[in-house]
């Protein structure tokens, strides 16, 4: 990996709260085994260090759980969720896979670039918005579907998904899931199935 | 067409709560107790009987699987782990699962987990799923809380609990070895067999990984009976299933169907039809990303179940059903799954990380047209010296979407060879 000078420097620790919290992710394991719990630790980190993850919140990870710092790296970079740069303070991830392609994720980049002048891997000068391209999110049947602090957002269209944009814009964290009125995953015309008994809807 | 009464998820789609209460009102967590005094083999037994093949995409028979597992420890611990990492791309029934029916699941692990003597499980859910693992932790407190869990796990004198791990990103992890890779704290890459999971698992321990939707039926299959399920669907290929109905399509959507139910009925029944009407259908894969696509000549009468997939050289997978109609950039469509075996190849074996990016940049060539005729031949055979040739069946997942393809759509990449020539003349 390629660190700046910037992303070496800081220092980190776990907040005291999250430090307990730690703790109970660790105690899932057998003894010995704390090396299990560096998934969660990381992203912890990662959430607590405003969306990306320096190399000294690798390094704490590492002594924290008795782990060679290289194995700590590794897990860093292989998994596609840690960020190890920075990027802006709202996070908009689109997924493209065919699924969502086949239902216009286009339109949604799209909409995204008008509202925000920037496409899929960058970031606004003010710093406020990253949009990612991701890999098949599995909302299939709700395409195409984008991410935002963890919540998904589906059934979108370029409309819808301007909509999204200007309310984060706003301040607001706009309702999450289906932009068509469905509950979930039913058929939006109305049940197939499931209503024959059960079901208050 | 599966009946209400023969359903398993009736709270697929959310409708009602998924807490414990109505989990219970649903039937979940009756007599569990009851079915753990008939013993380990009696579970093991009937679930070999119903027929269950594992619904993670290889279908191998769930029962059989559990057997694997020693009988006598050795002085280590044997472990239950959920594939809970569902990434195929056309597939969201196991997200559907946990955060509308968490207590099927956790159910089925402590009977799972009871029948093969396992002491835990750890059901690895993808990191994307994050309202998905909230629920699915909540409910495994609601459990612990009335002492389903744990201690004494539903007064069968049987001690077990349930973990919920969370992945962070990666395809690779829904492989068996890879997310035991994982789950250890380590890069998801997948491991050589053997040793079996069964034998050599997560920390050294016997294993056994199962999906999350054949742990989540278990408990029903083992309630209403193995003759019950095994009624469903035809020989070899019984049950009901969730199938993923996503693409073209008036109405995407999950529903649970019986195994074997035509491709055709599937959709027009549940998804609304075709965009535009049958005859405006292209092609269809069946079975999740990694399966070979289908023309609509085949659609028009192949069943949905294992066998009869194979026999039209393609695959039941995970039974997510993308739905192509006439509009669709065909090559297009193939060559963004290509990229995203590209993206997801974890690196380990040469013909896979080499391989993926290879073929992803002659089918971008290909979309345009952009290629030598002898290209096609080419590429193909690429493909069959990817298939087979790496640890794990990411290699092979990468290949079949190109090979189905160029099996059924040559005349086209034909056709845009040639276009591009006149083009460029």
């Amino acid at each position: 990996m390629n660190m700046t000078t910037e992303q070496t420097s800081e220092t980190f620790v776990f907040t005291s709260e999250n430090l307990e919290w730690a703790k109970g992710q660790i105690a899932k394991y057998p003894e010995g085994r704390q090396a299990s719990a560096v998934m969660p630790l990381l992203h912890q980190a990662q959430k607590q260090n405003g969306g990306w993850l320096p190399m000294s919140a690798i390094d704490y990870i590492a002594d924290m759980l008795e782990m060679p710092k290289m194995r700590v790296y590794e897990v860093a970079s292989f998994y596609s969720m840690y960020n190890l740069k920075p990027i802006g303070k709202h996070l908009i991830e689109v997924c493209t896979t065919t699924p969502c392609w086949l239902r216009g994720s286009d339109d949604v980049v799209s909409a995204i670039r008008e509202e925000l002048g920037i496409g899929l891997g960058e970031t606004t000068e003010d710093g406020e918005f990253t949009v990612l391209e991701v890999e098949c999110q599995g909302a299939c049947v709700n395409a195409p579907v984008l991410v935002y602090e963890e919540g998904f957002y589906e059934d979108l269209d370029g409309k819808s998904t301007k909509e999204i944009i200007e309310a984060i814009k706003s301040g607001a964290k706009p309702a999450c899931g289906s932009r068509v009125g469905r509950k979930s995953s039913e058929p939006a015309a109305g049940l197939t199935s499931l209503n024959v008994q059960g079901g208050d809807a | 067409m599966l009946q209400d009464k023969d359903r398993i998820f009736t709270n697929l789609y959310g409708l009602q709560s998924w807490k414990l209460d109505a989990a219970k009102s649903r039937g979940d967590w009756d007599s569990t107790k009851e079915l753990m005094a008939k013993g380990q083999d009696w579970i093991i037994d009937e679930m070999k009987a119903s027929g269950l093949r594992g619904r993670g995409g290889a279908g191998f028979p769930t029962g059989l699987k559990w057997s694997f597992m020693p009988k006598e420890s050795d002085g280590r611990p044997s472990y239950l782990v959920v594939n809970a990492d569902e990434g195929e791309p056309g597939t969201c029934k196991d997200r559907d699962i946990m955060r509308h029916d968490p207590h099927k699941l956790i159910e089925g692990c402590l009977l799972a987990g009871f029948a093969m003597r396992a002491v835990a499980a750890y059901i690895y859910i993808r990191g994307e799923f994050f309202h998905e693992a909230d629920v699915l932790e909540e409910a495994i407190e609601e459990a612990r809380a009335a002492g389903l869990l744990g201690k004494n796990a539903c007064g069968s004198g049987y001690d077990f609990d349930v973990y919920v791990h969370r992945g962070a990103g990666a395809y690779i992890c829904g492989e068996e070895t890879a997310l035991i890779e994982s789950l250890e704290g380590k890069k998801g890459q997948p491991r050589l067999k053997p040793p079996f999971p069964a034998n050599v698992g997560v920390w050294g321990c016997p294993t056994t990984v199962n999906n999350v939707e054949s742990i989540a039926v278990a408990p029903t299959i083992l309630r209403r009976g193995a003759a019950w399920f095994s009624g469903l669907g035809r020989e070899n290929n019984v049950g009901a299933k969730i199938f993923c109905i996503s693409g073209h399509v008036n109405n995407p959507c999950n529903v649970e169907e019986e195994m074997g139910i035509p491709l055709k009925e599937l959709i027009e029944k549940h998804a609304g039809g075709v965009r535009g009407g049958w005859d405006n259908l292209l092609a269809v894969i069946p079975g999740g990303s990694s399966v070979p696509l289908l023309p609509k000549s085949v659609c028009d009468s192949v069943l949905m179940d294992f066998d009869s997939l194979r026999e039209v050289q393609s695959g039941l997978g995970t039974a997510a059903v993308i739905v192509m109609d006439k509009s669709t950039d065909i090559v297009k469509a193939i060559a963004r799954l290509s990229a995203f075996y590209k993206h997801e190849s974890c690196g380990q074996c040469t013909p896979c990380r080499e391989g993926t990016g290879w073929m992803w940049r002659v089918m971008e060539r290909l979309v345009a047209g952009n290629a030598d005729m002898s290209e096609i031949d080419m590429l193909l055979e690429v493909t069959k010296q990817i298939e087979g040739h790496t640890i794990c069946a990411l290699g092979d997942a990468a290949a079949w979407p190109i090979q189905g393809l160029i099996r059924h759509f040559r005349p086209e990449l034909e056709r845009r060879i040639e276009e591009y020539k006149a083009r460029a003349a």
